[in-house]
């Protein structure tokens, strides 16, 4: 009798050095491992994605040319300069905030108020117990920042705010603004651990 | 910006939040200097736990779509890694321009002519041993880097740049006769006791740079003999040069 497939079970999408691993193969015009780099990443670009964007229709077609973007430079990750979920997830942050840019040019941003009330999508996160522990996780160092800092990096990194856009924002001065966000991303790593 | 003002811009760089042209003269800045790349690399990674943190379920049909269009979309060539690495070499040449470090060591008019073509010269090899040259670049444009200079036999002109951070050492000689066949200079660490092979030396002539193989480890300076081509274990003749490391 042939040993039959476990159907039910299927593998769980790489992650750390495996995802690199994954990623490398990618580089080399392999399909089946673009598929799992693809299971890995999707949810977080997606969701990142949205949250700058916030228009669902829009956001799914920024992330689908996200992820054909990593298909077609994935010979640009580098494993010694970071983990290949941040090189993903850089190049889905730049993506969605050179879109939500140039919209912006050909028409008016949100008002003031609707930007600063907004807080990053968490609720509709996946069901998967590891998103709900990172997302956690984040919640609880995002909290242990200054409101300044809070404020300044929600606005840039969820919102795609230039740090200009930020100061006028928050009616503060430029320089405070740049600071607030290294140091309250410097805090945010250090509360996560994050070792790069 | 002025420097102070590019090292406080990680933050902003990372969230994508510089102008486009501050986001230029940040990315030349960080290609200088080693403690934002480092910073940049570690706030990268924080800010893509932020995505993780809103990762939002994926309607099914869209991995069915992304599979079918990369299939027709043709791919950047898989980097070959002399390539790459002379791109990222390239990068940091303005490190090497500025070289402060180097300038605070050595005073001399001929240093700036000596470092671009040490420069140019670690590029071509990188061409061919690009993790070596990596190396040497790193020796060359690291913060703490020392120089000392001293001559060698028949006037030419040898120049060490010691690294203790990364107890590494790079020789840099003009001017060395030619040797005949059959035979090569090689580079020892001079151990007090004992010599230790530090490789070899194929630069007669023309002004070159290498990094010496292995670790200084204690070594309290370095020297340079002619050997029979392939090198030897331990030292067969008198130096054509013996230079103490800078303190
Ligand atoms: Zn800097």
């Amino acid at each position: 009798m042939r040993a039959t497939e476990r159907a039910d079970a299927s593998p769980p999408p790489p992650r750390g050095k495996d995802l690199a691993e994954a990623l490398t193969a990618v580089a080399r015009g392999d399909q089946e491992a673009f598929a799992e780099v693809y299971d890995a990443v999707s949810a977080p670009v997606l969701g990142l994605v949205r949250s700058v964007l916030r228009d669902p229709a829009q956001s799914e077609e920024v992330a689908q040319e996200v992820l054909v973007e990593v298909w077609r430079t994935a010979a640009r990750f580098r494993p010694e300069k970071g983990s290949a979920m941040t090189w993903v997830m850089t190049l889905a942050h730049r993506r969605a905030v050179d879109r939500v840019r140039s919209v912006q040019a050909s028409t008016e941003r949100e008002h003031k108020a609707a930007l600063l009330e907004q807080t990053p999508a968490y609720d509709e996160v996946t069901e998967q117990v590891e998103s709900r522990l990172e997302q956690q996780r984040v919640r609880r160092c995002l909290g242990a920042l200054t409101t300044l800092q809070r404020e300044a990096v929600t606005l840039a990194y969820y919102r795609g705010l230039t740090y200009r856009e930020v100061a006028q924002l928050l009616t503060l001065p430029l320089g405070t603004v740049k600071t607030r966000l290294r140091d309250g991303l410097i805090r945010l790593r250090d509360c996560l651990g994050v070792t790069a | 910006m002025n420097s102070a003002d590019l090292h406080t811009a990680t933050g902003a760089y990372v969230l994508h939040a510089l102008a486009p042209a501050e986001e230029a003269e940040f990315e030349r800045h960080l290609a200088a200097c080693e403690a934002c790349a480092q910073e940049v690399e570690e706030l990268a990674a924080t800010t893509a736990r932020l995505g993780l943190a809103v990762a939002a379920p994926v309607p099914d049909r869209m991995k069915e779509q992304v599979l079918q269009r990369i299939a027709t979309v043709r791919q950047e060539p898989p980097r070959v890694s002399a390539r790459g690495r002379v791109r990222s070499w390239t990068r940091s040449l303005p490190k090497l321009a500025l070289a402060a470090c180097l300038a605070a060591a050595v005073t001399s008019g001929a240093l700036a002519v000596w470092q671009h073509r040490a420069a140019e010269d670690a590029r071509s090899q990188a061409r061919q041993a690009e993790q070596q040259a990596a190396d040497l670049a790193s020796v060359l444009a690291a913060p703490d880097a020392k120089v000392s200079v001293g001559e060698l036999a028949d006037g030419a002109r040898g120049t060490v740049v010691v690294s203790r951070t990364q107890d590494r050492a790079a020789f840099i000689a003009a001017g060395l006769p030619e040797l005949g066949d059959g035979k090569v200079y090689q580079l020892w660490f001079n151990d007090g006791d004992a010599m230790r092979p530090a490789g070899l030396f194929s630069g007669a002539g023309a002004e070159r740079a290498v990094l010496l193989d292995g670790r200084i480890d204690g070594a309290t300076g370095m020297g340079i003999t002619v050997e029979p081509a392939g090198g030897s274990p331990e030292p067969t003749t008198e130096p054509v040069g013996l230079m103490d490391f800078p303190a």
